[in-house]
């Protein structure tokens, strides 16, 4: 601890130990706990008390009878835990009793300040710190704290309850921790006392009718199998292995949820040899003896492990898919080739939930889709994977949303009457339709998926979200489709679709809620993305009102949409997709290009988002030699360094620094060139070269936006015009000795002293024009190193100090007079 | 109770309630389809229309050349239009006492009924459904008379010529009794016999029942019924809904409890939702504009045309089309944007309080204000000099048949950049757009009809409990082509009772009783006896008297005095004759009871049997026997008229009498 830090510790012990001056914040308290921690994990504990001998009066004088904050009471019993983590330190706080007075009966466990939930917090927090030695164990049974650790797991606080049984946890770990390693065949009745107890307790809470104390027990195992993999845990399984499956002859099982949680967690445990201790046989069991809505997650569990027996594995990917069977059945479809959905039909109990409620359905129904979904991409999946028929059933479901399907089944009748217009499934079977694309399936069928997806795409019923869904999976099944080889241009059937799909999204576009055109937008994007370069798609495109219509969104009135309009404009432009249209008002007048309105857009929209699309937008341009760009870039840097320079949103000032380094590389790249491949290797340049390279710089004022950049309010704009300065000045050093630098001259001293005044916040004055030698001598002279370093030191390095905390938290409550420290 | 169906139309119905001794028409629509099998009426010239071929029969015979044309494989009659009427023959209109209207949509078969069946009742309805009424009939009539047509075509209608026309003309119902449009003396003649009436006000029908329009939420002023006697309640529920749209909320709770409820108005396309089918159309107008297309939409002057109008004011600026002309073309236009802004009483919450800031409670004051918005009265006129295109253009008849929207049907069709747009569900598109095949111009059907969907009515139906339902035909199955849809059907309990066109109802339930006061007098005079705790009764004699179906209970006249010969005569003719009344018995007789008083009374040999109705005791000496039945003792003793009385009075002690 630094001398001024010792120094203030005293006075804030004092504060915190007085009831009279309250502290009022919990965060500061929080910090201080966490420098603790860091100190004590550097150095000695015990040191640290005998030092700071306020420390240890702090903790006895909470003790008094007096009307202390339950923060403070919380706070003192999780500093003790941390000090008390040593064993020496430990040692030291139990000659005077401490620790005893602290977690015993005769501390704030009998008091009034018990009732407070932090106070019990912070009880639970000391102890699960202190708890690291053999000593601490003794400490624990001496006091009697493992009961009350017991009657905590209930708790009406949720922290507490949770913390309770975490502590449990651990504190069993460590009571069994030395023994374990010696003895790996232990029987459970030779093990510590302490060990005993808590295992007699979760067996008595197995024993118990009580859900919430099955719940307890289940609970704290599935923790102690998830985080210990000692051979004791084995054990463990071995002897409550029986008590957990008797749960199961129960009806309904008990506290299903965290049995499943418990079953997963001992199955993934590596310490267990999972077929040596019928753990697979009560998988087998659980998974019958569980309602269908419970047996989902199991079932998924299963099928992520890594080693289980295939026939397991077969009975949980039944569980998984019953209830889309029955959707398939109910729908008097064939439930495919396979098998597999085959003998997942049938199930009465699972078609008994989903006629139950819709709210049962659908929960149902959502829950499996997604199951599935996870599952999908996994390389454990199960093999064969359905593809066929859970196409099929998403395809129906979708269609059964929508009315659309005409089941013949009362069954089916009756589905279809509960999930009409169901937003929650249609969105989750568009997810999983979208998923579904990895794989492939026959042509009807897939011609199939695509009618369905269409018809979500023109219905005027589908909400925003699903439209954006079904826009999703439509563009991953475009995409999906399969490919003449050595083509990537859509397929023939693709392209029959796209042709379609074009009128719906000319219709989309002129929604009338934003979400709509929104989504249309971000689709037309990633299809221009992806097949901008293919005849077929540049013919359909071309050849419908969806450029035109994009164009029209450059001013539309919700920000987003225009933001969404620009990214679309700037790539179809640069496929050159962009059609100037004849506009109605001056038929055969000049028109405006796409640049004029992008910058029209930067340098009037009121919005961010449109202007720092545009800003990425010309990025892109700048990289692909656009033609727009191309033909004059000194003019066009100029007038968008000029724009971006003066916009209030940080982003766009910052994306106008990507630009700047774009150009900049472009602009030094043909004078040194990096290319690799370069058939000539690089010659020294001539003397009066890197001036000349540096003069379109100047010309377009790059340096200027960059040196105001530098003093940006906005951090990360800053440092990104530090790292682009640094970059110009490492590309300018191996060539600087040949260039004249005019480090003293006039022009030299003006600059400087010119941002001397931007650092110090009047960013009223231009710099005027800039030779290459100022600029280069200025980079020189500025301190980038040191900017660089004290921007990534973050604003708040200083008022992170302990040392400032310390008095922050002096000056909250005015013992150091005046309110000298800026509590940020 | 009966109800006569006299359309078989659900949503323009015409029924009639006989109840207790009245006889209400519940709605008079006009099913205007039928006009779907005439050619269209330009409003200028058409050589196209006028050059279509003359239809022959397939021998080649063409006699029907000069009545019916064949357009792309449709044939139409060439005449002036004519709408097929509410039956006439099922019930003699003359007795009907009143009609009540529900919505300016189910009155447009008025004048037929009021002007030429002997109607002399009243008819009811609010203001705002008989001034936006009035301002329908008189857009249609103004359609019709402004286009004269020489001819009136009545051959076809010969059933046996009938028989050999194509489809639909072959299966067109009751030909022989559709009729030309009125005229607007009979419209006037017909409006004023309306009284009106405001929500939830109650009127007397021959002190008989009462009858109270509630708000229904479908359109401005639009009504649902009930219809009351002191213990029966029928509720009639035409054209209602549950949106939020302009009109007044919908009144359910004073549904609750009827023991009829007579549904009917509910949407004609349940599976198009009204917020998507808004959100269609604007995309589809704002893609044609856009484009340079012009967009017709066929409307009524009223109705939906106000909620559109709203969206767009909404809607237009965000989608560039600010610069873009909307006209509204009709003889009414005018009145009707002025009349909706006037009946504040009758609007949704939300437009009531905008009338106190005060603004106009419909925003296409502004849209008129600002120039977005023209309307005229026709495309003679103004709207010649101020046309612009691209535009968009709301303007009559919805059938297309007649009207300016034939004009822009004929101007438009040829171009792919146009669009026509149907909003009202009342016709089928594709049969408007027969005539004016082959089309070139886009045509979008966006149906909005915001009535009650299937979903709602099972909601309703569970809220009021009503404990039978009177529904038409088509509302007890799914529609034919969706015959999967168990959902677009009425799902009840007790099943509803449907009716169709010309069916007699006889509805489930029977009145068992009757409101009778009693004169203050007559009361006090009544002595309660309690004879079961909490039921007292009284006998009471009274004279009955029954004027204007109400029965009042008055005190029975004094017994006058005997005195004077002529006078006496004259009192014993007027006043009935008061007999002494016996007192009633009341109450059971315990067998066992009665035989142990019996025996107490010296009768011996004494033997009871069990009957079906009670018991028989047996007095073996005195052979005499007493019958015991639930209401009724019998003593049959053989001519020993000592013992008879002595049994009665032993009888009798175990009675009530009062």
């Amino acid at each position: 601890m630094d001398p001024e830090c010792s120094q203030l510790l005293p006075a804030l012990c004092a504060v915190l130990a007085d009831p009279r001056q309250p502290v009022a914040d919990d965060t500061c308290l929080e910090k201080l706990l966490d420098w603790f921690k860091t100190i004590t994990k550097a150095g000695s504990s015990l040191l640290l008390l005998q030092e700071n001998p306020c420390l240890v009066e702090l903790l006895c004088h909470v003790l008094k009878p007096q009307d202390l904050s339950s923060r403070v009471l919380s706070f003192s019993l999780r500093l003790a835990g941390v000090f008390a983590a040593q064993e020496d330190c430990f040692q030291y706080l139990q000659q005077g009793e401490l620790l005893p007075r602290l977690f015993g009966e005769p501390g704030p466990l009998g008091g009034a300040a018990w009732t407070a939930p932090s106070v019990r917090s912070g009880w639970i927090q000391g102890l699960r710190s202190l708890a690291q030695h053999p000593s601490a164990l003794h400490f624990l049974a001496d006091c009697g704290a493992v009961d009350t650790i017991f009657s905590l797991q209930g708790d009406s606080s949720l922290f507490v309850a949770s913390a309770a049984g975490q502590l449990l946890v651990h504190i069993l770990g460590l009571s069994m921790q030395g023994l374990a390693e010696g003895h790996p065949s232990l029987q459970a009745g030779d093990w510590p006392v302490c060990a005993q107890k808590i295992v007699g307790h979760i067996e008595e809470s197995l024993h118990s009718t009580a859900v919430p104390q099955i719940t307890q027990a289940l609970n704290v195992l599935t923790t102690t199998f998830g985080h210990c993999h000692d051979p004791w845990t084995q054990v463990l399984w071995v002897r409550l292995s029986p008590l957990v499956g008797s749960l199961l002859e129960k009806d309904p099982v008990p506290a299903a949820h965290s049995l499943v949680d418990l079953l997963l967690s001992v199955a993934r445990s590596p310490g267990l040899s999972s077929s040596s201790c019928g753990l697979w046989e009560t998988l087998a069991q659980t998974l019958n003896h569980l309602s269908p809505t419970q047996a989902g997650p199991l079932a998924l569990g299963i099928l992520k492990l890594q080693d289980c027996p295939q026939v397991l594995r077969a009975q949980a990917f039944v569980i998984l898919l019953q209830p889309l069977a029955c959707v398939l059945k109910a729908t008097g479809q064939d439930p495919g080739p396979s098998g597999v959905l085959d003998s997942a039909t049938g199930d009465s109990l699972t078609v008994d939930v989903l006629l139950s409620s819709k709210a049962a359905c659908v929960g149902l129904l959502c829950r499996t889709l997604a199951h599935l979904e996870l599952l999908q991409p996994l390389p454990q999946r199960p093999c064969p994977w359905p593809q066929e028929p859970l196409l099929g059933a998403a395809v129906t479901l979708l269609q059964l949303c929508r009315g659309s399907a005409s089941p013949a089944s009362d069954v089916g009748r009756h589905l279809c009457a509960l999930l009409l217009g169901c937003v929650r499934v249609q969105r989750a079977a568009l997810d999983f339709l979208g998923t579904l694309s990895q794989g492939t399936g026959p042509q009807e069928l897939v011609t199939e998926v695509f009618a369905v997806l269409l018809e979500y795409l023109r219905s005027p019923d589908s909400s925003p979200t699903v439209l954006k869904k079904a826009f999703q999976a439509t563009f991953r099944w475009l995409l999906s489709s399969p490919k003449t080889p050595g083509c990537c241009d859509l397929e023939p059937h693709a392209l029959l679709v796209l042709r379609e799909l074009l009128p719906v999204l000319q219709k989309r576009l002129c929604s009338p809620c934003w979400e709509v055109r929104d989504s249309g937008l971000e689709f037309l994007t990633q299809m221009t993305r992806h097949w901008g370069g293919q005849a077929g798609f540049r013919h359909a495109l071309l050849a419908s009102e969806v450029p035109k219509l994009t164009e029209q969104l450059l001013r539309d009135p919700e920000s987003y949409v225009r933001a969404s309009a620009v990214t679309v404009m700037g790539q179809l432009s640069s496929q050159g997709l962009h059609v100037t249209p004849v506009s109605p008002e001056h038929p055969g007048g000049q028109q405006k290009s796409l640049l004029v309105e992008l910058l029209h857009i930067l340098s009037t929209d009121s919005e961010g988002f449109p202007r720092r699309a545009v800003m990425q937008v010309f990025t892109q341009w700048l990289r692909d030699h656009h033609a727009d760009v191309a033909g004059d870039t000194e003019q066009f840097m100029a007038r968008v360094l000029q724009v971006a320079s003066q916009d209030l949103d940080w982003e766009v000032r910052a994306q106008g620094l990507e630009l700047a380094l774009v150009f900049l590389e472009q602009t030094l790249g043909q004078f040194h060139s990096h290319c690799p491949y370069a058939v000539t290797p690089p010659v020294a340049a001539p003397a009066g070269s890197l001036a000349q390279a540096l003069q379109p710089l100047c010309r377009v004022r790059l340096f200027e936006f960059a040196f105001r950049a530098l003093f940006d309010c906005d951090r990360p704009v800053a440092q990104k015009s530090c790292d682009l300065l640094l970059f110009l000045r490492a590309k300018t050093a191996s060539s600087s000795g040949s260039l004249e630098e005019s480090r003293s001259g006039p022009d030299v001293a003006s600059v400087e002293a010119a941002l001397q005044r931007w650092q110090a916040g009047d960013q009223g004055q231009p710099l005027g024009d800039l030779e290459p030698e100022v600029v280069l001598a200025v980079l020189r002279s500025v301190d980038l190193e040191g900017l660089r370093g004290a921007l990534a030191e973050g604003s708040d390095h200083m008022e992170k100090s302990p040392q400032s905390l310390l008095q922050d938290m002096l000056a909250t409550v005015g013992v150091l007079g005046e309110n000298e420290a800026d509590c940020y | 109770m009966k109800l006569y169906c006299l359309s078989g139309h659900p949503t323009l119905p015409c029924n009639v309630l006989k109840f207790k001794s009245t006889t209400i028409m519940l709605d008079c629509g006009l099913d205007m389809t039928s006009t779907l099998n005439f050619l269209p009426l330009p409003l200028v010239q058409s050589p196209r229309l006028s050059n279509l071929p003359g239809w022959s029969l397939k021998d080649g015979n063409a006699f029907l050349d000069k009545e019916l044309k064949e357009c792309s494989g449709h044939v139409f009659v060439d005449s002036v239009p004519e709408f097929c009427l509410p039956e006439t023959e099922l019930i003699d209109l003359s007795t009907v006492d009143v009609i009540l209207i529900s919505n300016y949509h189910c009155m447009m078969a008025l004048p037929y009924i009021t002007e030429h069946t002997g109607f002399t009742g009243t008819v009811y309805a609010t203001e705002p459904t008989v001034q936006i009424g009035r301002l329908l009939m008189e857009e249609l009539v103004n359609f019709i008379e402004r286009v004269p047509k020489a001819q009136s075509a009545s051959l076809w209608k010969n059933k046996d010529i009938q028989r050999l026309l194509p489809s639909p003309l072959k299966d067109a119902v009751e030909v022989s009794t559709w009729r030309r449009c009125y005229t607007m003396q009979e419209v006037n003649s017909a409006l004023s016999k309306i009284q009106l009436v405001g929500y939830s006000q109650k009127i007397e029908l021959f002190g008989a029942v009462q009858v109270t329009p509630l708000s229904s939420g479908y359109a401005l002023g639009s009504s649902n019924w009930i219809i009351q006697s002191h213990y029966e309640k029928v509720s009639y529920v035409s054209g209602s809904s549950l949106l939020t749209t302009h009109p007044q909320p919908m009144d359910q709770a004073s549904l609750k409890n009827s023991d009829v409820l007579i549904l009917t108005g509910l949407t004609q396309i349940p599976t198009a939702n009204p917020d998507g089918m808004v959100g269609e159309f604007c995309s589809n107008l704002a893609l044609t504009v856009r484009n340079g297309g012009n967009v017709l939409v066929p409307c009524y002057p009223s109705g939906v045309i106000y909620d559109l109008l709203e969206c767009l004011y909404q809607y237009i600026d965000s989608a560039g089309l600010s610069n873009i002309p909307f006209y509204f073309i009709s003889p009414v236009a005018n009145s009707s944007l002025e009349f909706s802004q006037i009946f504040a009483e009758w609007l949704c919450h939300n437009k009531q309080t905008k009338v106190y800031l005060p603004e106009p409670p419909f925003p296409h004051a502004e849209l008129i204000q600002t120039n977005k918005l023209k309307h005229y009265p026709s495309l003679h006129g103004d709207f010649s000099s101020d046309f612009r295109q691209p535009c968009v253009v709301f303007t009559g008849h919805p059938s297309l048949r007649f009207g300016d929207v034939v004009h822009f049907m004929e101007l438009w069709g040829k171009s792919s950049l146009n669009t026509v747009i149907f909003t009202e569900p009342d016709f089928s598109y594709l049969e408007a757009l027969a005539p004016y095949q082959p089309l070139a111009m886009k045509c979008i059907y966006c149906p909005i009809d915001t009535r009650l969907n299937f979903i709602q009515v099972s909601k309703l139906l569970k809220e009021v409990q009503p404990l039978h339902v009177v529904c038409p035909e088509q509302y007890t199955q799914p529609p034919p082509a969706q015959s999967h849809r168990m959902d677009l059907m009425i799902d009840c309990q007790p099943p509803a009772m449907s009716y169709r066109r010309a069916e007699v109802l006889a509805l489930p339930f029977k009145r068992r009783y009757e409101k009778i006061e009693i004169m203050p007098e007559l009361a006090d005079a009544l002595v309660p006896m309690e004879i079961k705790p909490g039921i007292s009764l009284a006998t009471v004699s009274a004279v009955l008297h029954t004027k204007d179906n109400k029965h009042v209970l008055q005190p029975p006249p004094r017994p006058t005095q005997p005195t004077g010969g002529k006078k006496r005569k004259r009192a014993s003719d007027d006043i009935p004759d008061c007999k002494v009344l016996k007192p009633l018995l009341s109450g059971s007789i315990p067998v066992e009871q009665f035989v142990q008083t019996l025996e107490k009374h010296g009768f011996s040999d004494i033997k009871v049997e069990d009957t079906a109705k009670g018991h028989i005791v047996l007095l073996q000496e005195a052979e005499t026997l007493i019958q015991i039945e639930e209401d009724s003792t019998h003593i049959i003793c053989d001519n020993d008229e000592v013992l008879r009385v002595r049994l009665r009075d032993l009888v009798l002690k175990f009675l009530q009498k009062f």
